[in-house]
């Protein structure tokens, strides 16, 4: 049967039917991430448009930014008359950590072309990476056609998603009054992220300094003690990981 | 309200930096392996960073014209709780406005 296809054939249908099929495993296996990013795609829709945003600059923040926490930190800061240069670090700062989760998955996609390499850091946030480096790791025989696609399949539910919530939650914010108490969500949202990721004694300690050092730093001009005490609680964490207990 | 052009700039910047950081390795440095002690800071910047941020909201809410309230110091308690507790970052949000909205009404504010 194999043996009476043409040359080629039958393996051009195989890698294509494979790499369908983990499109659609990583779809799936990212669904559950839209319970999160929907909400938290919403609540920036209204925080941004009740802080004064139009429509368009909400949409930028999400289409062009398309990093939440990062987003958050940006309209706070601005809305705290932080100076430009230390609005724009102090978000950066926070989404240092893709940096972390561009590395890690260098090893699986970096030999494909720079199309797609260029479209996979678009789409390199929190759930696409966590979906696609544990499938990696669980199926190491994996082809790269088949890493592409579930890299690719894991972002099409959430990122979808995340555009659509904020434009709902901008719409949404232009009619929500002010005793809503709105001006709490975006430390409800900090904290709520926050507190999952205190998993280990080293990052707590890092939390730890990371408050007690905004209070102490809390003196310095244009909001810089921020960044000071996001460097020394990075530190701290960092050395408390390496020395062995 | 915010400055237009500020926002702008914010938007822009942003835009190219979080790109040049996601495009970083998997772009330009390709299969090289990072040293370990920068992956070891790298790990450590979203507690890092949220914290300091958080606090000053946390205790001295602009709400309020900067004087702590019991409220909000409570919902912010049930959402750490919450988000130690359930590791959700769902649950967490749940659980802090919910307890935000009961103890406005309960405590008249």
């Amino acid at each position: 049967m194999i043996a009476s296809l043409p040359a080629g054939t039958y393996r051009g249908q195989m890698e294509t039917g494979s790499a369908k099929s983990a499109f659609w495993r990583g779809a799936y296996g990212a669904l559950p991430f839209v319970i999160v990013v929907g909400p938290f795609g919403l609540l920036f829709g209204v925080v941004a448009s009740e802080a004064g945003l139009d429509l368009l600059a909400v949409m930028s923040f999400s289409v062009l930014v398309i990093a939440g926490a990062a987003q958050f930190t940006a309209l706070q800061l601005m809305l705290d008359q932080a100076p430009t240069l230390i609005v724009i670090l102090t978000a950066l700062a926070v989404n240092l950590r893709t940096a972390m989760y561009s590395a890690a998955i260098t090893p699986h996609l970096g030999a494909a072309s720079l199309r797609v390499r260029a479209l996979a850091a678009y789409l390199m946030v929190d759930q696409t990476f966590a979906a696609s480096l544990a499938e990696y790791e669980r199926k190491p025989q994996m082809t790269l056609p088949e890493k592409v696609a579930f890299f690719f399949g894991s972002a099409a539910p959430v990122v979808p998603v995340w555009y659509g919530a904020t434009l709902a939650g901008a719409l949404l914010g232009q009619g929500i009054p002010p005793e809503y108490a709105l001006d709490f969500a975006v430390p409800i949202t900090f904290l709520a992220l926050i507190a999952p990721m205190l998993k280990t004694f080293a990052h707590v300690s890092a939390a730890a300094v990371s408050i007690v050092a905004a209070l102490a730093f809390a003196w310095m001009p244009y909001n810089s003690g921020l960044l000071v005490a996001a460097t020394l609680a990075m530190m701290v964490g960092a050395e408390i990981e390496r020395r062995p207990r | 309200m915010l400055d237009p052009m500020t926002t702008w700039i914010v938007i822009a910047a942003l835009a190219v930096g979080t790109y040049v950081i996601r495009f970083s390795f998997l772009g330009l440095i390709g299969d090289r392996a990072l040293p370990e002690w920068v992956l070891r800071h790298l790990r450590y910047t979203p507690v890092a960073v949220m914290p300091a941020l958080v606090t000053p909201l946390v205790l001295f809410p602009d709400a309020t014209g900067g004087a702590p309230d019991l409220a909000r110091l409570l919902a912010a308690g049930a959402t750490i709780a919450a988000g130690i507790l359930t590791r959700s970052v769902f649950v967490a949000i749940l659980a802090g406005g919910g307890t935000l909205y009961l103890m406005l009404w309960a405590l008249g504010g």
